[in-house]
């Protein structure tokens, strides 16, 4: 377990080198930040290359590169165009993404899988074919269309919540920007345990602890979800990092000052350190998350062991 | 919801602790002097330093927080005497300028002249990177504090301030410029108190100044509150108690807020709404001229667009866009066909003159296609207008303006239009020069003068002069313009330099944009100003 655990950890450094890597390069192809910084006007030449000089984009790419690998190492990631430290965008950014990842992970595990598991075990009823019916309703609809529709209604039409979330971002403010980010993954895991449990209940270790005369409720439980949720929780495992930066859709409808807004923002104004400063973060979160995964596996299936 | 409720009471506490006034009632008529209104706002791109804030989200804030010697009126755009006691000049040259007494900053501390001059100073010196330096251009010795060649600082200060005593400076400038104290309205030139240089950081986390509002408390990228300065010395203070301004992401997001009423004003309607703004706001809906208009400039350094005949086609393609259908059907009447090449809000006497561009400027269908066939038909066949497409929608007008223009020639592929992904590399591509037709050009007035209209974008090599048009007579008019001590003369000198550019139409003048806001019914006496930022310090909530 250990010796797996630290192959998997140095197995990150190449794709955590790559992806920074492959970021940074994207970043510097859209040109000359600097010139945007000075809105409709040409940049007065010896403020532009004192700018340049600063924020070092006066040197080649790969040297820009070593440098700023070198201080992300020290914890420093640079400075925003507007003077901020791209740690303290994070440390503002990051508390309020997460809230919202934690409530749309809870939405999905709580409503995704009890629905699944109902669904799985009345396969053909009403209620499976009803659920499905939904599910596929909302895959099909794009999340700023959920979205806009849920803001519009509750926010302005019944007055329930505000349109908006306000600069704290508290849990209870982020529910529905919750539900609305959690949505479409929620019908995939609705989908994906409906399959396994349905196709595990007719598995023999099933039908032995049946026989065995177990109350139903502890088959359904330990025994046949347990061994159901294997790919469910590596869909889950996979949509935190998915969930973190992918945001940005539903961050922008609520007003979320969270990482999809850093991030947006960041794009607008090709502002190499915070783009490339967020991505590596979630790039972590993303590989660590998937490490877990794979260690839950085990938890899981006692099948299933890493040596 | 909870959190909502909460809100409701903190701001409710809020207000009672300021005035003492009961909660939930809200006042019937006349407007409460304590109450907090709130407005949508975006985050500043750049640290908010007077000489570093170009773009209006920071405008807005230095524009509550600093009062200069000069102000523009909000309504005629006309500039006022603020903190200036009197300017004096004999030459156009040399000032004299005098600061009224009894002005403080909002710390306590003395504006004097001393704060005018180390502030100019900072704003000049390149190793501060001040964005607005190029605004001390003016002055003598901005070469040794600001070399534009690249080369080294030699000063740390300009050689034309000097502080005669407390309440007076004098000002030399390297050349003659009679409406140079009519330009010290904008923010750049405002006064900075010594904190600014002693605790920076400290400055810039919560920004000291002497307007009529102070700022309470700044959460950089999502809130800043202000309130209301009670000490204020100056005779427009604060009918209200503050100002909340909320970052918002998108402006869809804060019209919505607004609808809801989570939100007392928003000053950009965003384009979508346009058409229903009228049923959801009613006359809560603004919609005023703005010193902003939009052309669209040539690259003149592109030997196909800088022949003999080009400015035939140059006015061909200015006649065959249909400029009152455009902003009829796409901007709902949210801008006004241009005719001539500054803006409405200079009102006649500011230069603003209608119909200067003439024939130039109307409609001919007809008329534009025999011009760019006299002046040897468009460069390649085809013309691409080049725009970035991230913000504005400026897609939707170079389509509209492309469309118009294929109609009059009656060639589909006469016009196509040339996306740039984002601003910065569309700014960078012009600064390369690397632009093969027409592009989307914009300006926004710093000051309301017909120089800040035509000099910066149209003379030899000027700070925005992107197409790089270059006329000889037109440089001259507007140098003499500039040495002409009465003003009248002034303006009729540099109407005609607009003439010569007209003549040559060195840029399409497209339409003057308008400022736009809606606001809430707790909020009475809302007004945008020329710059079509909201005059704050005037709103009276209820």
């Amino acid at each position: 377990m250990g010796r797996y655990v630290i192959r998997r950890l140095l197995q990150m450094i190449p794709v955590f080198i790559g992806a920074t890597l492959l970021i940074f390069l994207m970043v510097n192809v859209m040109g000359d930040p600097i010139a945007g910084l000075c809105g409709d006007r040409q940049c007065d030449p010896a403020t532009a290359a004192q700018l340049e000089k600063e924020f070092g984009l006066d040197k080649p790419v790969w040297q820009q590169y070593l440098t700023y690998m070198g201080n992300v190492f020290t914890g420093d990631f640079g400075t925003a165009f507007n003077g901020q430290p791209v740690t303290e965008l994070m440390a503002t950014a990051f508390p309020v993404t997460i809230r919202l990842t934690i409530i749309a992970i809870v939405f999905e595990i709580v409503i995704g899988i009890t629905l699944g598991v109902v669904t799985g075990l009345r396969r053909g009823r009403p209620v499976d074919s009803g659920v499905l019916l939904v599910t596929l309703v909302v895959i099909s609809v794009p999340t700023f269309v959920t979205g806009l529709l849920l803001q519009l209604l509750l926010g302005v039409k019944w007055g329930w919540i505000k349109p908006s979330v306000s600069s704290d971002a508290t849990f209870g403010e982020l529910i529905v920007p919750g539900l609305v980010l959690a949505s479409v993954s929620l019908a995939y895991v609705t989908r994906l345990t409906r399959t396994s449990i349905a196709e595990n209940k007719r598995s023999d270790y099933v039908r032995t602890a049946i026989a065995k005369g177990l109350p139903r409720r502890r088959v359904v439980t330990r025994h046949l979800l347990r061994n159901s949720l294997i790919p469910v929780v590596t869909f889950i495992g996979t949509d935190i990092g998915a969930l973190m930066g992918g945001a940005i859709v539903t961050e922008r409808i609520f007003n979320i000052h969270g990482v999809g807004f850093q991030l947006y923002q960041g794009i607008l104004r090709q502002n190499t350190q915070t783009v490339v400063g967020f991505v590596t973060v979630l790039v972590l979160v993303f590989l660590v998350a998937n490490l877990l995964v794979d260690l839950l596996y085990a938890v899981l299936d006692p099948r299933i062991r890493y040596a | 919801m909870r959190g909502a409720t909460h809100a409701k009471w903190a701001a409710c506490a809020a207000a009672v602790a300021l005035v003492a006034t009961a909660c939930g009632g809200g006042g019937d008529s006349g407007g409460d002097s304590g109450a907090v209104l709130s407005s949508s706002w975006g985050d500043p791109q750049n640290p908010l330093e007077p000489a570093n804030t170009n773009e209006v989200q920071g405008g807005k804030v230095l524009d509550m927080i600093f009062r200069s010697l000069k102000k523009y009126n909000p309504e005629t755009g006309e500039a006022e005497d603020m903190l200036a006691e009197k300017i004096e000049t004999s030459d156009s040259q040399n000032f004299t300028i005098t600061v009224k007494d009894g002005w403080t900053f909002s710390n306590g501390e003395k504006v004097t002249a001393k704060s005018f001059v180390d502030a100019w100073n900072y704003g000049a010196s390149l190793k501060n990177n001040q964005k607005n330096a190029y605004f001390f251009g003016y002055i003598e010795g901005y070469d040794k504090t600001h070399p534009e060649d690249g080369g080294k600082q030699t000063a740390d200060t300009l050689s034309g301030l000097k502080v005669v005593d407390d309440r007076t400076f004098t000002v030399k400038l390297s050349q003659k410029f009679s409406t140079f104290p009519d330009t010290l309205g904008y923010p750049a030139y405002a006064p900075l108190p010594q904190a600014f240089f002693t605790d920076h950081a400290g400055w810039l986390s919560k920004p000291i100044g002497n307007g009529p509002y102070a700022v309470d408390s700044y959460a950089k990228g999502s809130q800043m509150s202000l309130r209301k300065w009670e000490d204020y010395p100056g005779d427009d203070a604060a009918e209200n108690g503050g100002v909340d301004l909320k970052v918002y992401t998108d402006n869809n997001t804060a019209y919505t807020d607004l609808l809801a009423g989570n939100l007392d004003l928003v000053d950009d309607v965003p384009a979508a709404q346009l058409k229903n703004v009228k049923n959801d706001l009613g006359d809560r809906y603004l919609n005023t001229p703005a010193g902003i208009i939009q052309t669209l400039a040539f690259p003149f350094y592109d030997e196909n667009w800088n022949k003999s005949g080009s400015d035939k086609v140059r006015t061909g393609l200015s006649r065959a866009i249909d400029r009152e259908q455009i902003t009829e059907t796409i901007f709902q009447k949210t801008r006004t066909p241009a005719t001539d090449w500054t803006s409405p809000v200079l009102g006649e006497d500011g230069g603003f003159k209608e119909g200067l561009c003439g024939d130039a400027c109307d409609y001919d269908p007809a008329e534009a296609k025999k011009l760019i066939q006299e002046g040897g038909g468009l460069p390649g066949g085809q013309v691409k207008i080049t725009y970035n497409a991230d913000t504005g929608s400026h897609k939707q007008w170079v389509d509209a303006v492309c469309n118009s223009i294929n109609n009059a020639l009656g060639n589909d592929k006469a016009c196509v239009g040339n996306p740039v992904g984002t601003f910065a590399d569309f700014r960078s591509q012009i600064g390369d020069q690397k632009m093969s037709g027409p592009f989307r050009a914009g300006w926004q007035m710093d000051y309301p003068l017909i120089q800040n209209f035509l000099q910066p974008l149209y003379y030899t090599n000027a700070s925005s002069n992107d197409g790089k048009w270059s006329n000889k007579e037109f440089d001259d008019l507007v140098d003499e313009a500039n040495a002409e001590t009465d003003t009248a003369k002034a303006v009729e000198t540099f109407q005609q330099a607009e003439e010569v550019l007209r003549d040559n139409m060195g840029a399409i003048p497209l339409w003057y944009q308008n400022g736009s806001a809606g606001y809430s019914d707790r909020l009475s006496n809302v007004k945008l100003n020329p710059f079509s930022v909201p005059v704050y310090n005037e709103i009276k909530v209820s």
